[in-house]
C-alpha cells in the first residue's frame, strides 16, 4: 500500500483517540464544580461515607493539577492518559484503574475475539450460500430464522439463553468466568472449566451476530452476482465452485470487511452488556461494578480503553484491507 | 460452398414480463462458415445483444429461448446442459463482452484470469505450459507479456478490451461472438482493436459474429452483414453487395443516413422510432416507418427469402424476380 | 452487456407504484403488524389500565399473576401489567424521537457531503468515520455517569447524537451515485440552482433509503437506550422496559423464578426489535428488487 494510505489510517486512529479523550474531558468538566468533589459528594449521598476522602481529593488535585487553568488541566490529562496513567479507583483506593483493566481485559478480548471470528466467518459463508443458486432450497429456508435471531440485541439474547440453558435446566453455570476455587492455569481441567463458563456468553454473541453477517454477505453476494465479470466467468465454462469462491465470495468479502470495521464499535458495546448479564469477569463487568459504585475514574478509564481497543482493531482492519482489494493498494 | 460451421435455424428468444411477451429474436436464421466474419447490426432495442447472449446460453430470466436450433459443428448448443454445456463453453464458442471495464474480475491478476479457462478445460497442463500460453496469447493481441502481472484497474480501456480478446481466443475456439467490442472506446483505439481482432481470428481460423450498431466500422471489418429490426433478421448479404445495393427499405435508409465525406447533402435520419418489442405493429414490423409501404405490409409478416444464393431479404417488395441483382 | 437505457425521471408515480408493491411484501407487512400492534398497546393500553398502579407500592409485592394482577407484581409493589402499559409508550417515544433527530441530521449531512463534495465532504466524512469508530456505549456511559439523573427526552437527545453516522454514510453514498444520473445533469444544464436540485430532484429519490435509515435509526436508538438501562442508567421516575428488566435482575428475579417480572418486557422488546428489523429488510427488498429473488 502507499505511504499516503498508511498515514491516513494511522492519523485517523490518533484523531479518534484524541477525540475520545477530549470528549471525556469536556463532559467531565462541564459538570459544575470540582469533578472529584462532586463525585465524592455523589457517592456519599448514595449512602455510606467514603474512606480516605481527603487523601483521594488531595492526591488528585496534585496529579491532575486541578487548581491550574483548564488548558493546563487538559494537557496534563492527555499526557497522563497517553502514559496509561488513568488514575486510581475511588472505591478500591489505591488500586490503580490501569491495573484493574489489565486484569480484566484478557477475558473480554478472548471472548470477543473468538465469538466474533466464529460469527463473522460462519455468517459470511452462510450468507454467500444463501445467495447462490446452487444451494439447496431447504438450506435457504433457514434464512428467515437467522434473520430473526440477528435482530434481537445481544443483551436480550444473553438473558434468554441464560434462562433457557442455565436457570431452568441447570446445564450451564449461572455466570462467572470460572468456578470458585479453581486455579487458572494452562492445564486441561482449568481450560475446560474456562470454556464451560464461556459457552453461553460466546453463544449469545455468535447467535446475535451470525444473522447480521449472513444478511450482509447475502446482499453483497447478490450484487456481485449481477456483475458482468461473473457472467463472463460463467460463459467461460469455469467450475461452479471456482466461480463461487474466486469470482463471487472473493469480491463480496470487500464490503463485508468494511462492514466489520464499521460494526466493531457496536459489537464491543453489545458484548459489554453480555458480560454484565453473565457476570463474566471482563471489562464489561468491571464497568458495571464501577457504574453502580460511581467509581468515576474507573468508568472513565474503562471507556477510554474500550475506545482505544476498537480504534486499534479498526486500524488493523484498515491496514489489512488493501491486501484483499488491489484497487485500494494502488491509491 | 463448404459446409457451414454454424447453422442457426428459427431461433426465437422472448422476454416474458408480467404476462407480456416481447420477441427479442424472432425466427432468426443464418449460416456462418469457418473463418467468416458476420456482422449483425441494428438499433438499440433490436434484440441483437439478446441474440448474442442466447448463443452463449448466458441469457437470464425473463429471457427464454422458445424455439430454434444453433448447430455448431454438429452439436446443437441450445440443447446442451450441465457438464456438457460447461465443457463446450469457451473451448468451442467464446465471447467478447460489451463492457470490458466490468468484465474482468477486479481482484485477480490478468495472468490468473486468463489461466482460469485453461485450467477449467485442459486438465494436466503444467503451470509453465499455462503461463506460456497466456504469454503468447497476450502477445498475439499486441500486449506485452508483463501485462499478466497487472490488475484490471491498472490497464487502459483499449488494453482491457484486448485482454478480453485474448481471453476469448485462449482456447482457440471455433466461434467467437463479439458483442459491440469497441463501443466504449474512442475512435483511434477502436480501429486498432478491430484490426487485432481480425488478425487473431484469422490466425486461429475461427468464425466471428460481430454485433454492433456502427455501420462504418462494420463496413471495414466483416465479410457479411445481417440487419436486425425489432427482433427479425430483415437482410443478410455480403458486405460489398450490401453497401452497393441494399434491398430492404430499412437497409436503404440506414445507408443513406450515413454521412459521406465527398457528398455534400442534407443529413437524413430515419423518421419514427423502433417499436417496443412488446408492442410490435401488425404485419411487417417496419411498415409504420417504411417509405415504400404497401397495404399488404400492414397485414402480412414478410418471411425471409433467398434472393440469390448469398442474399436473404424479408420484405414483400423484394423477390428474386424483381430484385436487380 | 446492456444497450442504452432511456433517461427516466422517477417522480411522483414512483411513490404510488411503490406503495402498491409494498403491500405484497411479506416481510414488510409482518414487521408493520408487529410494530403497529405495540403502538396500539401503547396508545390504547393506558385507556384500559390504570397506569398509576405502575408506581411503587401501589400493590402487594412479589405476587405471581392472578385475576387481580394479570402480570403479577414486582419487588417494589408495582402492578406489572400497568408497568408494561406505561413503559411501552416511553420506549417507543424515545426510539422515535432519537431516530427522527438522528435520521434528519444524518440525511442532511449526507446530502451536503455527497452533493457538494470538496472540503465540505472531507470534513463531514472524516467526522463520521471518527465518531463511528467510537463505541456508542462508551460515550453514553460517560455522559450518564456525569449527569445526575436523566429524563427520557435527554436520553433521546444524547442517543440521537450518536445515531446520525449510519444515515449520513449511506445517504452520502447514494447521493454520489445519483449525482451522475442524467436527470440531474439536465437540471443543472437548464440552470436550476444547486440547492433546488438537491431538494427537488435528488431528495425524492432518496426517500426509500431515508425511510430505511429511519427504521434502522429507531431500532439503534432503542438498542442504545436498552444498553444504558441495562446498566441502570435510565430514567429513575418514569418506567421504561429496559429499566424494568434492570430492576428485576437487581432484585434477583431470575434466581427466584419470578418470570412474570422480567419475561414480559423482554418479550415486548424482542417483538419490537424483530418488527423493526422486518420492516427494515422489507424496505430494502422493496427498493432493490434483486434481493427478493430468494426467500
Amino acid at each position: 500500500m502507499t505511504w499516503g494510505y498508511f498515514f491516513k489510517r494511522v492519523g485517523l486512529f490518533f484523531v479518534v483517540v484524541l477525540t475520545a479523550m477530549t470528549v471525556n474531558f469536556i463532559i467531565a468538566h462541564s459538570v459544575p464544580g470540582d469533578p472529584i468533589g462532586g463525585v465524592i459528594s455523589q457517592m456519599t449521598s448514595r449512602g455510606g461515607a467514603v474512606e480516605n476522602a481527603d487523601e483521594i481529593i488531595a492526591s488528585y488535585r496534585q496529579r491532575f493539577g486541578l487548581d491550574q487553568p483548564i488548558l493546563i488541566q487538559y494537557v496534563v490529562y492527555v499526557w497522563n492518559t497517553l502514559q496509561f496513567d488513568l488514575g486510581t479507583s475511588i472505591i478500591y483506593f489505591p488500586q490503580s484503574v490501569t491495573g484493574s483493566i489489565v486484569a480484566a481485559l484478557p477475558w473480554t478480548i478472548g471472548l470477543l475475539l473468538v465469538a466474533t471470528v466464529i460469527a463473522f466467518s460462519c455468517g459470511s459463508v452462510i450468507g454467500a450460500m444463501l445467495a447462490w443458486s446452487g444451494t439447496p432450497r431447504l438450506a435457504r429456508a433457514l434464512a428467515p430464522l437467522l434473520m430473526i435471531f440477528s435482530s434481537i440485541p445481544y443483551y436480550l439474547l444473553a438473558l434468554i439463553l441464560l434462562y433457557v440453558f442455565a436457570v431452568w435446566p441447570n446445564w450451564f453455570p449461572l455466570g462467572g468466568g470460572y468456578s470458585s476455587g479453581t486455579v487458572i492455569g494452562f492445564n486441561p481441567a482449568s481450560l475446560l472449566d474456562l470454556a464451560y463458563h464461556a459457552v453461553l456468553p460466546a453463544l449469545s454473541i455468535v447467535l446475535a451476530g451470525l444473522g447480521f453477517w449472513a444478511l450482509g454477505m447475502r446482499g453483497a453476494m447478490i450484487n456481485v452476482l449481477g456483475e458482468d465479470y461473473l457472467t463472463l466467468a460463467e460463459g467461460e465454462g469455469l467450475s461452479r465452485r471456482r466461480i463461487f469462491l474466486a469470482y463471487g465470495m472473493r469480491n463480496a468479502m470487500l464490503p463485508q470487511v468494511t462492514n466489520l470495521a464499521l460494526s466493531l464499535g457496536t459489537i464491543a458495546s453489545g458484548s459489554v452488556l453480555v458480560e454484565v448479564a453473565f457476570g463474566y469477569p471482563g471489562i464489561g463487568f468491571l464497568l458495571y461494578d464501577a457504574l453502580r459504585a460511581s467509581d468515576y475514574f474507573m468508568i472513565q478509564g474503562i471507556c477510554f480503553v474500550l475506545v482505544l481497543t476498537v480504534a486499534l482493531a479498526v486500524l488493523v482492519l484498515d491496514l489489512i484491507y488493501p491486501l484483499i482489494d488491489p484497487r485500494i493498494a494502488h491509491r | 460452398m463448404s459446409e457451414p460451421l454454424l447453422k442457426v435455424r428459427d431461433l426465437t428468444v422472448s422476454y416474458l414480463i408480467k404476462g407480456e411477451r416481447g420477441r427479442a429474436a424472432d425466427n432468426v436464421s443464418f449460416d456462418l462458415h469457418a473463418g467468416e466474419r458476420l456482422g449483425i447490426v441494428g438499433e438499440s432495442g433490436s434484440g441483437k445483444s439478446t441474440l448474442a447472449l442466447a448463443l452463449m446460453r448466458l441469457h437470464k430470466p425473463p429471457a427464454r429461448i422458445e424455439a430454434g436450433s444453433a448447430v455448431l459443428d454438429g452439436t446443437d448448443l441450445l440443447t446442451l446442459e450441465g457438464e456438457a454445456l460447461r465443457r463446450f463453453r469457451w473451448s468451442q464458442i467464446s465471447m467478447i463482452p460489451q463492457g470490458a471495464m466490468n468484465s474482468l474480475n477486479p481482484v485477480m491478476r490478468i495472468g490468473v484470469l486468463m489461466a482460469d479457462p485453461i485450467r477449467a478445460h485442459e486438465k494436466g497442463w503444467s503451470g509453465d505450459r499455462i503461463r506460456a500460453r497466456v504469454a503468447e496469447t497476450l502477445e498475439s493481441v499486441g500486449l506485452n507479456r508483463s501485462v499478466a502481472d497487472l490488475y484490471p484497474h491498472e490497464l487502459s480501456g483499449g488494453m482491457k478490451q484486448r485482454v478480453c480478446i485474448a481471453l476469448a481466443i485462449i482456447l482457440k475456439p471455433k466461434l467467437i461472438v463479439a458483442d459491440e467490442p469497441t463501443s466504449a472506446l474512442d475512435v483511434v483505439v477502436q480501429r486498432k482493436v478491430i484490426e487485432t481482432l481480425k488478425d487473431v481470428q484469422k490466425q486461429i481460423g475461427a468464425g466471428l459474429i460481430m454485433i454492433g450498431h456502427d455501420m462504418g466500422l462494420m463496413a471495414q471489418s466483416v465479410d457479411r452483414l445481417a440487419v436486425m429490426y425489432a427482433g427479425r433478421l430483415v437482410e443478410n448479404a455480403p458486405i460489398r453487395r450490401f453497401f452497393r445495393d441494399p434491398l430492404h427499405p430499412y437497409s436503404q435508409l440506414l445507408i443513406s443516413s450515413l454521412p459521406s465525406p465527398d457528398e455534400v447533402r442534407e443529413m437524413k435520419g430515419i423518421p419514427g422510432a423502433q417499436p417496443s418489442l412488446f408492442k410490435l405493429p401488425s404485419g411487417c414490423a417496419f411498415h409504420p416507418r417504411c417509405p415504400a409501404v404497401q397495404p399488404r405490409c400492414k397485414v402480412e409478416e414478410p418471411l425471409s427469402r433467398s434472393i440469390t444464393a448469398e442474399r436473404d431479404v424479408a420484405c414483400h417488395l423484394v423477390s428474386p424476380e424483381t430484385a436487380d441483382v | 452487456m446492456s444497450t442504452a437505457t432511456p433517461i427516466t425521471r422517477p417522480r411522483g408515480h414512483a411513490v404510488l407504484r411503490g406503495l402498491a408493491e409494498l403491500g405484497s411484501n411479506v416481510k414488510l407487512t409482518s414487521g408493520l403488524v408487529l410494530v403497529l400492534s405495540l403502538v396500539a398497546l401503547a396508545v390504547i393500553g393506558p385507556l384500559l389500565v390504570d397506569t398509576e398502579m405502575a408506581r411503587p407500592i401501589s400493590a402487594p409485592t412479589n405476587r405471581p399473576p392472578s385475576p387481580d394482577y394479570l402480570l403479577g407484581t414486582d419487588g417494589g409493589g408495582r402492578d406489572l401489567l400497568a408497568v408494561i402499559i406505561a413503559s411501552t409508550p416511553q420506549t417507543l417515544r424515545l426510539g422515535l424521537l432519537a431516530g427522527l433527530i438522528g435520521t434528519v441530521g444524518g440525511t442532511f449531512l449526507g446530502l451536503v457531503a455527497g452533493f457538494f463534495g470538496g472540503w465540505l465532504d472531507r470534513i463531514i466524512s472524516t467526522a463520521t468515520d471518527v465518531v463511528l469508530t467510537i463505541p456508542p456505549l462508551a460515550i453514553l456511559l460517560i455522559v450518564a455517569a456525569s449527569v445526575r439523573s436523566v429524563s427520557v427526552e435527554m436520553m433521546a437527545f444524547i442517543i440521537a447524537a450518536l445515531a446520525w453516522m449510519h444515515p449520513a454514510r449511506s445517504i452520502r453514498a447514494q447521493v454520489l451515485s445519483l449525482r451522475e444520473r442524467a436527470y440531474v445533469e439536465i437540471a443543472r444544464i437548464s440552470g436550476m440552482g444547486d440547492l433546488r436540485i438537491a431538494l427537488f430532484e435528488v431528495l425524492p429519490n432518496l426517500l426509500p433509503l431515508i425511510m430505511s435509515s429511519f427504521v434502522a435509526a429507531v431500532s439503534g436508538a432503542i438498542l442504545a437506550a436498552l444498553g444504558l438501562e441495562a446498566l441502570g442508567f435510565g430514567p429513575q421516575d418514569t418506567p421504561t422496559l429496559g429499566m424494568t428488566v434492570y430492576w428485576s435482575l437487581l432484585y434477583g428475579a431470575f434466581g427466584r423464578n419470578m418470570w412474570w417480572w422480567w419475561a414480559p418486557p423482554i418479550v415486548i422488546l424482542a417483538i419490537l426489535f424483530i418488527g423493526l428489523f422486518l420492516i427494515s429488510v422489507g424496505l430494502d427488498e422493496a427498493v432493490n428488487p434483486r434481493l427478493r429473488r430468494q426467500a
